[in-house]
C-alpha cells in the first residue's frame, strides 16, 4: 500500500510558529492542497499580512510578498494588473482586513480585481496581543476591552462577507470555518472554487474563515472550538453570500 | 523627431512611456492631475496599464506589488498625496524594489495651497516615511529636463533596486515648453529573476522569491540596513549631478538653488554680471545625493564672501549647504513659500544687500 497522506508540495517543511490549537496551520494546508491539485504552484504569488501570519511565507514553497498592515489587497491589485497570468492571493486577519485595511479590500472587491482573499476571522488581534478587533463580539473581553466590548461605544462586529456581498460588482464571497472536519472539507472546496474563478478570470473572490485564537481568548483549544460554535457561528453565519453571475 | 510644445505634466507621462514604463497607478491631486488624465488616454494606445486607485495609500502599494514583480511602474502625485504614499515608499525601499515617484510639489503644510513650492525637500531627501532609507532624488528645472530625468529614473531605480523620486515644483508640471524626447529606452529591467516575485514558471526555477522588509533578528536587520546604506553610499559616489553657472569668475557670492527657483537665480546672476557683480551658482540636479564636494570646493574660493541658499521653502536645503560649507563662510537663506516665485530683481537686491 502506498502513501495515502503526505505533505503538499506547496507546503514547506518548516516548523510552525503558530500557537497550539491555532487554526492558521489547517488553513495553510488547505491552500497548499488546492494549489497542488490545480497545479498552479509555480504561477502563484501569495501576500502575507501584518499579524500572526506575517511569516506565512515560511510555510509555502512559492513566491511571496509581505504587505504593510491592511494593504495586501492594493498590492494584489498591483500584481494582477501588471501580471494577470499569475495566481494571486492575500492572506489576512481581521485586524488587518476589517480594520486598517477596510478601504483597500472594499475597493479591490468593488473593482472586481481578479485575485483571492483568504480572510481569517478570529474576532481578535493576534500578534499584538489580543486587542479588540472590529469583529470582536459584544461583551467579549480583550486586552483593550477589559470590561467586554461595549457596542454603545464601538459599534457592532462587522460582518465582512455580508458587507462585500452587498457591492454590485460580480464576486464570489463565502464564509466558512475550520473547527470541525466537515467544515474543513467545505473550506477547502471554497478555496478551490475561489482560485478556479480567479484562473478563469471571472471575478474577485473572498473566503472568510471563522477561526480560533485559544491563546488570546484565554482558552484551551477544545474550549476555543466550543466557544466558536456557541458565540461566533450564530453571528457569523456560514455559507455562500455571493456567487458570480 | 523635432521639438513639440507640451505641458510639463503631460510630458512627464509621455516620458515614462518612452522609458518603457507601461504601468501607471495614481490618484488625482492638483497640480499634477494632468499626468493621470494624459495617461488615461495614452496607456490604452500602447497596451499599458492605467488604474486610478482609491487613495494615495492604496496607490503606493499598487506600485509596490507591481514593482515586486519586476515590472517597470510609476506614479505621480503632489505633496499631501506623497505624504500618504510615504508609508509604501518606506516599505519599497526596505524591500529593495525599483519604482519611480514624481512629486509635483504644492505649498504646505497641511492642505497649504496649490501653487508651486519646494517645501517637500526634507520629505524627499531626509525620509518622509519611517526607517533608515533614502531616495535618489532628481530636481528638474525645465520641462525638457523633467523628461530626461524621468527617462533616466527607471534604469537608476533598477540599478539600485530603490525608489527614485523626481521632485518638481508646481510650475514644472503646469508650464508649457518645447520638448525634444530622447531616444526611447529599450533596456529591460535587469536581474529581476534573482529577486522578483514574478512566478517560478516565469523564471523556470523552483526557488521561492520573497519580497519583504521584516527582519526580526537584530543582527539580520542591522546587516540589512548596512546593505541599504552601502547603496546610498554608492549613489553618493556615482550619481551626483549639478550645473555650475558663472563659476569661472572671481565670484563674490555663491548661490545654491534648484528647480524653478534656479531659473530665476540664473537670470539674476546674468543681470548682476551686467552691473559688474560676479555671482557664481551651483544648481543641484540631484538633491540626494547632494553635490557636497562641488559646494565645499566652491566655498574655498578666496573672492567669495557669502553663500546663499535660495529656495521656495522656509530654509530646508540651506541645512545641507551649511553641512557642506562647514562654517568656512557665512551661509544665508532667502526664499518664499506661499506660491509666488521670487523675481530676478528681488534676488539681485538680496545678493547686493548681503554681499
Amino acid at each position: 500500500m502506498g502513501k495515502t497522506f503526505k505533505r503538499p508540495e506547496a507546503l514547506s517543511e518548516n516548523h510552525t510558529h503558530y500557537c497550539p490549537g491555532c487554526t492558521h496551520g489547517v488553513i495553510h494546508r488547505l491552500i497548499a492542497e488546492v494549489i497542488d491539485e490545480l497545479g498552479i504552484r509555480k504561477n502563484t504569488v501569495g501576500i502575507a499580512p501584518v499579524g500572526c501570519a506575517v511569516l506565512a511565507y515560511n510555510y509555502f514553497t512559492f513566491d511571496f510578498q509581505e504587505a504593510a498592515h491592511g494593504r495586501a489587497p492594493a498590492m494584489a491589485t498591483g500584481i494582477k494588473r501588471v501580471r494577470p497570468d499569475l495566481n494571486v492571493f492575500t492572506y489576512q486577519g481581521d485586524g488587518d482586513l476589517a480594520s486598517i485595511g477596510m478601504g483597500e479590500i472594499i475597493h479591490a472587491a468593488n473593482r472586481g480585481e481578479k485575485f483571492t482573499s483568504i480572510f481569517v476571522n478570529n474576532a481578535v488581534y493576534g500578534m499584538t496581543g489580543g486587542q479588540m478587533a472590529p469583529t470582536t463580539m459584544p461583551d467579549q473581553k480583550t486586552t483593550t476591552s477589559p470590561y467586554g466590548r461595549d457596542i454603545g461605544q464601538t459599534g457592532m462586529p462587522i460582518k465582512v462577507a455580508n458587507l462585500l456581498a452587498a457591492l454590485q460588482t460580480d464576486a464570489y464571497i463565502t464564509r466558512q470555518t475550520v473547527i470541525r472536519p466537515k467544515d474543513i472539507n467545505k473550506t477547502k472546496k471554497a478555496i478551490k472554487q475561489a482560485f478556479t474563478y480567479q484562473l478563469e478570470g471571472r471575478c474577485f473572490s473572498m473566503v472568510e474563515v471563522v477561526s480560533t485564537c485559544p491563546t488570546n481568548w484565554g482558552m484551551t483549544p477544545v474550549e476555543a472550538i466550543k466557544w466558536t460554535e456557541d458565540n461566533l457561528l450564530p453571528y457569523y453565519e456560514l455559507g455562500d453570500y455571493k456567487t458570480p453571475q | 523627431m523635432g521639438k513639440i510644445l507640451m505641458k510639463g505634466n503631460e510630458a512627464i507621462g509621455e516620458a515614462a512611456i518612452r522609458a518603457g514604463c507601461l504601468n501607471y497607478f495614481a490618484y488625482p491631486i492638483t497640480p499634477q492631475s494632468e499626468v493621470a488624465e494624459y495617461l488615461a488616454r495614452r496607456m490604452p494606445e500602447v497596451n499599458g496599464v492605467f488604474l486610478q486607485g482609491e487613495s494615495e495609500v492604496a496607490v503606493g502599494y499598487m506600485i509596490f506589488g507591481a514593482s515586486a514583480c519586476g515590472e517597470r511602474v510609476f506614479t505621480t502625485s503632489s505633496s499631501p498625496g506623497v505624504s500618504l504614499m510615504s508609508e509604501a515608499i518606506s516599505y519599497i525601499a526596505g524591500a529593495q524594489c525599483p519604482a519611480v515617484f514624481v512629486n509635483i510639489i504644492r505649498g504646505g503644510p497641511g492642505l497649504g495651497g496649490i501653487l508651486p513650492s519646494q517645501a517637500d525637500y526634507f520629505q524627499a531627501t531626509k525620509g518622509g516615511g519611517h526607517g533608515d532609507y533614502r531616495l535618489l532624488v532628481m530636481a528638474p528645472a525645465s520641462v525638457q529636463e523633467a523628461v530626461e530625468m524621468v527617462m533616466k529614473a527607471f534604469p537608476l531605480a533598477e540599478k539600485y533596486r530603490n525608489p527614485v523620486m523626481i521632485l518638481g515644483d508646481g510650475l514644472i508640471g503646469q508650464m508649457m515648453e518645447p520638448v525634444e524626447f530622447p531616444e526611447d529606452l529599450r533596456t529591460e529591467p535587469s536581474n529581476k529573476d534573482e529577486w522578483a516575485t514574478n512566478g517560478m514558471s516565469t523564471r523556470g526555477d523552483d526557488k521561492q522569491n520573497l519580497v519583504k522588509s521584516l527582519y526580526l533578528d537584530p543582527t539580520a536587520l542591522n546587516d540589512h540596513n548596512l546593505l541599504l546604506k552601502s547603496k546610498y553610499d554608492q549613489m553618493k559616489k556615482e550619481e551626483v549631478l549639478y550645473e555650475p553657472v558663472n563659476m569661472d569668475t572671481d565670484y563674490k557670492a555663491l548661490i545654491v538653488s534648484y528647480g524653478t527657483m534656479s531659473r530665476v537665480c540664473k537670470s539674476a546672476v546674468a543681470m548682476l554680471k551686467e552691473e559688474g557683480i560676479e555671482v557664481g551658482m551651483i544648481r543641484p540636479q540631484t538633491l540626494f545625493p547632494f553635490p557636497e564636494k562641488a559646494i565645499a570646493d566652491a566655498a574655498e574660493k578666496s573672492s567669495c564672501k557669502i553663500i546663499l541658499s535660495i529656495e521656495m521653502s522656509m530654509g530646508q536645503m540651506v541645512e545641507d549647504v551649511e553641512r557642506c560649507v562647514k562654517g568656512k563662510l557665512p551661509v544665508s537663506w532667502y526664499g518664499k513659500c506661499g506660491g509666488d516665485v521670487p523675481s530676478p530683481e528681488e534676488i539681485m537686491d538680496v545678493v547686493k544687500e548681503r554681499i
